[in-house]
């Protein structure tokens, strides 16, 4: 089995595209139902041009198309059903990433025994580890 | 904590995580059985979960709810389907209201957590499964936005530091 994978300047590219809420948006738009930049640009209360922007930086990352009909601009999802499956995936595979971290977070710091032990952490002797007050209060 | 390999299925529609961690697969069982130290890792810092449920045994459910910045509770619970302590976690994550009740109309999860001794520690393989396209579409579009900007601002901060 074949799986397509982005290359790394192409996820790179969807990667900044994907960096801000309001593409995010338009893009998920997009995928549901053509839309155009005046449109989008009344639902933001944004301007027209920095609409265009942003649909330029979806553009680039071969996220979207733009044509023109008429005096509209249209834009629609350009994904096929391997690449929008791989894009949905990374987002999860971000949320799994900074999980694995956190966890492991949680196991390298010292302060943080099994909290089945039925001891307090305060009574740890005190000459192993002071309170790790950074550790903890993140 | 190294992590060793991503693989994403895009037929299959499934997400693999591998990752080591210098402890014993004992101590690392303990971040998903202990809700204490679950919720500290499972919401994002912004979104941090509380459990107020968690019957850790096969055929056990857990609640819980993330609580954002504004105060916005997003719910959701667990079925704890095969729990081999400290060894292997499979269970089923879905939507549920603000009093934590479970919407069986939303898409769910399903996740198998492998926990194997190595020389040096533990590997940890989680595999997330999704049902359909528009079920992934769907969750991402959901609950997961959330997670997806904060970890993106997380990053931003990260970088600009």
């Amino acid at each position: 089995m074949v799986i397509q994978e982005l290359s790394e300047a192409e996820a790179d590219a969807i990667f900044r595209a994907l960096a801000d809420s309001t593409r995010r948006d338009i893009l998920r738009r997009a995928i549901r139902h053509e839309q155009s930049i005046s449109s989008l640009a009344e639902r933001y209360t944004m301007s027209w041009a920095a609409v265009q922007k942003h649909v330029t930086v979806l553009e680039r990352a071969s996220l979207i198309v733009k044509e023109r009909r008429g005096k509209e601009q249209i834009v629609r999802a350009n994904l096929d059903s391997v690449r929008r499956a791989s894009l949905l995936l990374d987002q999860f595979e971000q949320l799994w990433h900074e999980r694995f971290d956190r966890i492991g977070d949680i196991l390298g710091s010292p302060a943080e025994a099994p909290t089945d032990t039925g001891v307090p952490l305060d009574s740890a002797p005190s000459d192993t580890a002071p309170p790790d007050k950074e550790g903890t209060e993140r | 904590m190294t992590v060793i390999d991503v693989n994403r299925d895009t037929e299959a529609l499934t997400l693999t995580f591998v990752a080591e961690f210098p402890e014993p697969p004992e101590r690392v069982w303990q971040v998903w059985a202990d809700a204490r130290q679950l919720e500290r890792w499972w919401g994002p810092p912004t979104w941090p979960a509380t459990f107020d449920r968690h019957d850790f045994v096969a055929g056990g459910e857990s609640r819980y709810y993330m609580t954002g910045p504004d105060g916005d509770k997003a719910g959701g619970w667990w079925r704890n389907e095969v729990v081999d302590a400290p060894t292997r976690f499979e269970f089923e994550d879905g939507f549920a209201d603000a009093d934590g009740v479970p919407n069986t109309e939303l898409p769910t999860t399903r996740t198998v957590v492998t926990l194997t001794a190595t020389e040096n520690g533990t590997r940890m393989t989680t595999v997330a499964s999704f049902g359909s396209l528009e079920q992934l579409d769907q969750l991402v579009s959901m609950g997961m936005e959330e997670g997806m900007r904060l970890a993106m601002g997380q990053i931003d901060d990260l970088l600009a530091a």
